[in-house]
């Protein structure tokens, strides 16, 4: 039971982490400690290491067990799992971090840069995301900014709303939202809002593009008329939608579609 | 049916439950190894593995299915009807409904949206599920006016059901986020189990079994009918409100510890009658019996059959109750 002691103590940078959230996982790599992780949610794939490593359920049903038998002296986790009290009365350490802003994702990286004591690299990843966003919304052809888009997260159809960490990116790249910010970070919409909002710009993952026309009355879009509209394959729409220090990349990602956008007529 | 005949259901019960209490010690991430469990123990990591996390997490289950039989065989009782489940007068969506509420609200968390959000999420989905168990049937009680009624009550039950599953609809449609956590929740599971949770379990059964069998009497009486059991001179509406708060107190408890977990509370009393059929104290002494060993025999099942993946329990629970009945209702056909 010695290792509990010293896992409730904390003093000392953790050597032996679980991550419950892809974003963490993502950001905990990028900080160099992929070395540190010892297992991660279903849901964790980048960098393609973490595939390797024992699977420990998802954020809601973790497998307590296999997570405690691991001995991790640091578990991350989000907010409202019921694992999260269940590994702290075990006596595992447990941080609570949200994803849901680039603030969040800036703060997390910092939290996590105290916590292994390399405070300096945890600057330099955020710098390096700045970069990438200043880069990307440098890249945004003249003529694309501006424009309002949607961007869509389900095809049911739930968008990416300004507040979310996907607006603000689609925000720094001089975007105009289609939906207002009070209606949170991931509203449902109704079809008839997008139709009527006529987006010049659709971005979403290309299999629900690809039927998105023959949704009743959304072939009057001018997005999709004009084929002024951003598929990306699952991998890399993956990118997009990941709160983590890819956000740079998803942000480079979203300017070379729209740069690809400029050359076509309107 | 021979008195024997239901003291052998009651010796095998127990049999039962001790050798599945077993198993489910070496049940665990590496499947159902009884060699793995004789390894744990050698090592240094039995005191958490087994000690903190195996024993409870089974005595759990066991605890839990004895809640949800006894809680069954309350609701058929109660309301003559052998479709009765303990879920029927509101609790399941009740406590859906708070859990769906509290994981939103940390979804949304310290947004600054709404300040009740902050306030939400430090409930607990634990606490949650219980109050919104009770709530939902203290809503119920409410629409029906009472407990006197059957049907009133049962229609009630129906209403406040589909409201509030209609109400946990609309939070997770506002806040998506909400949707994995809830699925968790209504498929049931027993990984989140401890020592704390066994305490409130096994104190929640020891205060409701020899309640509920004080009670028995009047089950019986209700089986003559109502007219006959005001007859024999009981106070009914007062019996039967305390009859639903029972009911309501054991589902609660079961369901804020292992989630929604199906079909334990409907098989276990059915099971009862059909190998012995007795009065009601009997009855619902092995219901909870027999619902403690379905809920732990499916938990060992769940924890091995996919290991390192784990299968939640009312998936299976759900499966075996479903094949039950039907087996059941050919039988009968057939007779």
């Amino acid at each position: 039971m010695a290792w509990l002691l010293v896992g409730t103590a904390a003093a000392a940078p953790p050597q032996r982490i679980v991550s419950l959230v892809p974003g963490l996982t993502e950001s905990l790599c990028v900080l160099a400690a992929c070395a540190r992780l010892v297992g991660t949610d279903r849901y964790s794939n980048w960098p393609p290491e973490v595939q390797a490593l024992p699977k420990l359920g998802g954020l809601d049903d973790a497998q307590v067990e296999r997570i405690a038998a691991l001995k991790p002296d640091l578990v991350l986790a989000a907010p409202s799992a019921r694992a999260v009290e269940r590994l702290q009365a075990l006596g595992l350490t447990v941080i609570v971090l949200h994803t849901r802003s680039h603030e969040d994702v800036q703060h997390n990286l910092r939290r996590l840069g105290d916590l292994l004591g390399d405070a300096g690299r945890a600057q330099a990843a955020w710098a390096a995301i700045e970069r990438q966003m200043a880069e990307a919304a440098a890249r945004v052809p003249p003529a694309q900014r501006g424009r309002s888009v949607y961007f869509e997260v389900e095809s049911t159809p739930y968008a990416a709303g300004p507040q979310s960490f996907i607006g603000q990116t689609l925000q720094r790249l001089s975007l105009h939202n289609i939906v207002p910010a009070v209606l949170g970070p991931f509203p449902k919409l109704s079809p008839e809002f997008v139709v009527r909002a006529q987006p010049q710009i659709v971005i979403a993952e290309d299999r629900n593009l690809r039927d998105m026309a023959r949704r009743p009355g959304w072939a009057a879009l001018p997005a999709l008329q004009s084929q002024q509209v951003c598929a990306f394959p699952s991998a890399s729409y993956e990118v997009l939608v990941r709160p983590g220090p890819r956000m740079g990349e998803a942000a480079l990602q979203l300017a070379d579609c729209l740069a690809g956008l400029g050359k076509e007529p309107r | 049916m021979t008195p024997p005949r239901r003291g052998r259901l009651l010796w095998a019960l127990l049999a039962l439950s001790a050798l599945l209490l077993l198993a489910g010690l070496a049940a665990g991430g590496d499947g159902w190894s009884p060699a793995g469990l004789w390894q744990l123990l050698q090592g240094p990591d039995a005191a958490l593995i087994v000690g903190q996390i195996r024993a409870p997490r089974t005595l759990g289950a066991w605890l839990a299915g004895g809640l949800l039989g006894l809680a069954g065989a309350l609701a058929q009782g109660l309301f003559r009807n052998p479709l009765a489940d303990p879920f029927l007068l509101g609790s399941a969506s009740g406590a859906s409904a708070a859990v769906v509420a509290v994981l939103a609200a940390g979804a949304l968390g310290a947004q600054g949206v709404m300040p009740v959000a902050g306030w939400l999420s430090r409930i607990g989905l634990v606490a949650a599920a219980f109050g919104g168990a009770l709530g939902g049937v203290l809503l119920t009680l409410l629409l029906a006016r009472g407990a006197q009624h059957t049907l009133r009550l049962l229609l009630a039950g129906v209403v406040v059901g589909v409201v509030l599953s209609a109400f946990s609809d609309l939070i997770t449609m506002l806040v998506p986020e909400a949707l994995r956590g809830r699925q968790v929740f209504m498929l049931g599971s027993t990984g989140y189990l401890g020592w704390d949770s066994c305490a409130l379990l096994a104190l929640g059964l020891a205060l409701t079994l020899p309640l509920a069998q004080r009670l028995s009497r009047v089950l019986d009486a209700l089986v003559l009918g109502e007219d006959s059991a005001r007859s024999l001179g009981l106070a009914l509406p007062q019996l039967r409100l305390l009859l639903v708060c029972l009911l309501a107190a054991a589902t609660g408890l079961a369901v804020s510890q292992a989630g929604l977990v199906a079909f334990v509370g409907l098989a276990a009393p059915h099971l009862v009658r059909r190998i012995a059929p007795g009065a009601h104290g009997y009855t619902l002494l092995a219901s909870t019996g027999a619902g403690a060993v379905l809920l732990l025999a499916a938990d060992v099942v769940a924890r091995s059959l996919i290991a390192p993946q784990e299968l939640p329990v009312g998936v299976l629970t759900a499966l075996f109750g479903g094949i039950y009945l039907l087996w059941l209702l050919s039988r009968q056909r057939e007779a």
